[in-house]
């Protein structure tokens, strides 16, 4: 079986990196033969399995009380190692976020297995331990960039159970399955998890700021470099974005030079997209920016420099002064859209 | 009212200034071009110790760490920013030590150091990148965990104020010691090193503990205590699209507009 850990948003909806999860689960419990569980802990989590049937989930295991909401570490600690030593999962997914990474390892070291973090693809496979001359069928592969983003590691738990792993958002992707799914719904009794001690830490105020900027569900992304070199040239990015329908993105340089808001980070460290149309302006393709966007439908690189990593990666390349070339493509769209 | 407490801290390659030697021909990293240095959240770590300690002078830091004889050198250096005490856990037998095997080890010798109020790590090592080690080091101790802290608040007897930067907004938690708290990148800076304290300690050999010393269950250490093994590691190189290059003028930049259109890629 392959549970999925599913996390609430502050409006208490499945997020959307668990419906990815539960996506990649679905695809794996299915290579493997075997169901789809997954887990919700919360408050008022009335008809929640409803959102995920539609991701072809079987079981939806459900805990509602206060004390699960909002997170934290020890009450979702006790539910969810209890909920994995009485089910037994052979695979746990989990999101790479501040609740996945704060929960998943401290699991993974109360049930003595493996775990492996922000992992940028799941697949199965087998696996021969050559020192021990055995060999194992159907193991999880669990693909993850380490070193700053400078080697690409293929990590296997051949011998402990749960195989977990923790996924960033953005990475896998949400795909309905089927939306009259027939799964089914299991209440867990919570108070018979729960116990005084998980009460030893307390939040005393929570300041949750609204996203504003959604670059992750845009399908057009206009993203600006280091190359641009001034936040009013990145104007021009934002006058093509807005004339595509699309947003702008940026790199870490970009940030960090003050052209863009952290929001816009796309990377290793920021948001990983996977938009139809990617327009790289003065980016010159590091590692750690293509972690985050290498999965885009079409990419356009606009460099000035023909041997820009970018390049390499681009559908279509354009050489040239970017704050020269970005104006042309806006006057070129506005005379031949309908 | 003083407090013992435990700053966990590595060494580790500086992969955020990495150079065109820093991978070998076969993928695997060559450490010896890449500088060894202080991992950077686990000097906001010791800043977090530290100003437990401004505030009960009593109070006294031991900073841990696991690895080679040679990480003495961020042992010294977190003795001259104003720690107590430093000790390096290093033994062969560690090698191969996934974060699982890691966490185990650094519990054991955590017990040894006797008896501790708060530990403190960084959230994140920047060479394995997993952020694993300090939740699972708590939950070996079975310590309550506050992960991503940014502020420490306030300290006062058995309870401790901090604040947590989360993805998407800041939280503030009250806990009970004893306590396991990581530290994240958008905490304060650590404190310089004092020029005295530079001296006195520059050439200190901090103790070092072998595997025996920290009494633990053999086979739970090294890559016999690893449940995760790496199948294989690939250099990242760049896969060669083969992409076209549009002349730089108006014309082949509307045929390009017009192509993505009728493709309905834009439009
Ligand atoms: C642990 C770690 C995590 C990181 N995470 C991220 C991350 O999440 N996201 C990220 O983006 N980076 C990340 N980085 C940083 C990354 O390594 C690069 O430094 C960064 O992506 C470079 O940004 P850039 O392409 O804008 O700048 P540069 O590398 O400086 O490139 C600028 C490019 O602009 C071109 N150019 C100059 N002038 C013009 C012009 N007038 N017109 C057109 N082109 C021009 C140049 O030829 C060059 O190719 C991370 C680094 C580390 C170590
Ligand atoms: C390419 C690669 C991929 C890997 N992937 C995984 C994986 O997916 N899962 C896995 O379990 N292991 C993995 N490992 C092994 C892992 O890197 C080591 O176990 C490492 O010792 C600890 O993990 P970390 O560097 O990620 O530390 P983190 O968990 O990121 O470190 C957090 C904090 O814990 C403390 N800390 C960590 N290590 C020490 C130490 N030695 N001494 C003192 N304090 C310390 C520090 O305060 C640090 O800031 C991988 C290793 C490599 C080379």
């Amino acid at each position: 079986m392959v549970l999925i850990y599913c996390e609430l948003t502050e409006n208490a909806q499945i997020a959307d990196v668990s419906l990815e999860l539960c996506t990649k689960g679905r695809q794996l419990a299915d290579r493997l033969g075997s169901r789809l569980e997954a887990l919700v802990c919360g408050e008022s989590l009335n008809g929640i399995e409803k959102q995920l049937y539609p991701y072809g989930v079987d079981v939806v295991l459900k805990a509602d009380d206060p004390r699960l909401s909002p997170y934290r570490t020890l009450p979702h600690f006790a539910l969810l190692s209890e909920v994995i030593r009485e089910r037994k999962p052979e695979i746990v997914l989990m999101g790479a976020t501040c609740v996945g990474r704060d929960l998943a390892p401290r699991i993974a070291s109360r049930l003595r297995c493996g775990l492996t973090a922000d992992c940028t693809s799941l697949e199965i496979g087998d696996y021969e331990d050559k020192a021990k001359g055995k060999s194992y069928q159907n193991i999880l592969y669990q693909i993850r960039p380490a070193f700053g983003g400078n080697i690409i590691a293929t990590i296997v738990n051949p011998e402990t159970r749960p195989q977990m792993a923790t996924v960033r958002e953005g990475v896998m992707k949400k795909e309905l399955k089927d939306s009259g799914y027939k799964g089914e719904c299991v209440t867990l009794d919570a108070g018979r998890y729960l116990k005084k001690e998980d009460e030893a830490v307390r939040i005393v105020a929570r300041e949750i700021e609204q996203r504003k900027i959604n670059i992750k569900n845009a399908s057009i992304i206009v993203s600006g470099g280091y190359g641009m070199g001034s936040r009013e040239n990145f104007g021009m990015l934002h006058q093509l974005a807005q004339a595509l329908g699309g947003e702008v993105g940026a790199t870490r340089a970009a940030v960090d030079a003050g052209f863009a808001e952290g929001e816009r980070q796309i990377g290793q460290t920021g948001v990983t997209v996977r938009p139809k149309l990617y327009i790289a302006c003065g980016i010159s393709g590091a590692v750690q920016h293509r972690a985050g966007m290498d999965q885009s439908g079409k990419i356009i690189s606009i460099n000035t420099d023909p041997d820009a990593p970018i390049n390499a990666i681009a559908d279509y390349t354009i050489i040239g002064d970017a704050c020269k070339v970005v104006p042309q493509l806006i006057a070129c769209y506005n005379k031949n859209k309908k | 009212m003083s407090y013992k407490i435990v700053v966990l801290i590595k060494q580790v390659p500086d992969t955020q200034n990495v150079g065109p030697d820093a991978m070998n021909a076969d993928g695997t990293v060559n450490r010896a071009a890449l500088p060894a240095i202080f991992n950077p959240e686990d000097l906001k770590a010791l800043e977090m110790a530290l100003q437990v300690k401004d505030k009960y002078p009593e109070s006294r830091v031991t900073v841990l760490t696991m690895g080679p004889e040679r990480a003495a050198s961020i042992i010294r250096d977190a003795l001259s920013r104003g720690a107590d005490n430093g000790i390096i856990v290093s033994d062969i037998r560690f090698a191969g030590s996934d974060t699982l095997a890691t966490s185990y080890a650094l519990a054991c010798a955590i017990r040894k150091t006797g008896h501790y109020d708060l530990i403190f790590g960084g959230r994140q090592a920047i060479d394995g990148d997993t952020a694993q080690v300090g939740p699972q080091v708590a939950e070996k101790l079975d310590l309550p965990q506050v992960t991503y802290a940014e502020r420490l608040l306030s300290l006062k007897d058995d309870t401790i104020t901090l604040t947590r930067r989360l993805d998407n907004g800041v939280e503030t938690v009250e806990a009970t010691l004893p306590l396991l708290v990581t530290v994240t990148a958008s905490a304060p800076d650590c404190r310089y090193p004092h020029a005295h304290r530079l001296l006195q300690y520059a050439k200190t050999q901090p103790e070092i503990w072998n595997a025996d010393a920290i009494s633990p269950e053999m086979e739970r250490l090294g890559l016999k205590g690893s449940p995760t093994k790496v199948k294989k590691i690939d250099n990242v190189v760049l896969a060669h699209k083969e992409g076209v290059r549009i002349e730089n003028s108006d014309a082949a930049i509307g045929e390009l507009v017009v192509s993505l259109m009728e493709d309905h890629i834009i439009g």
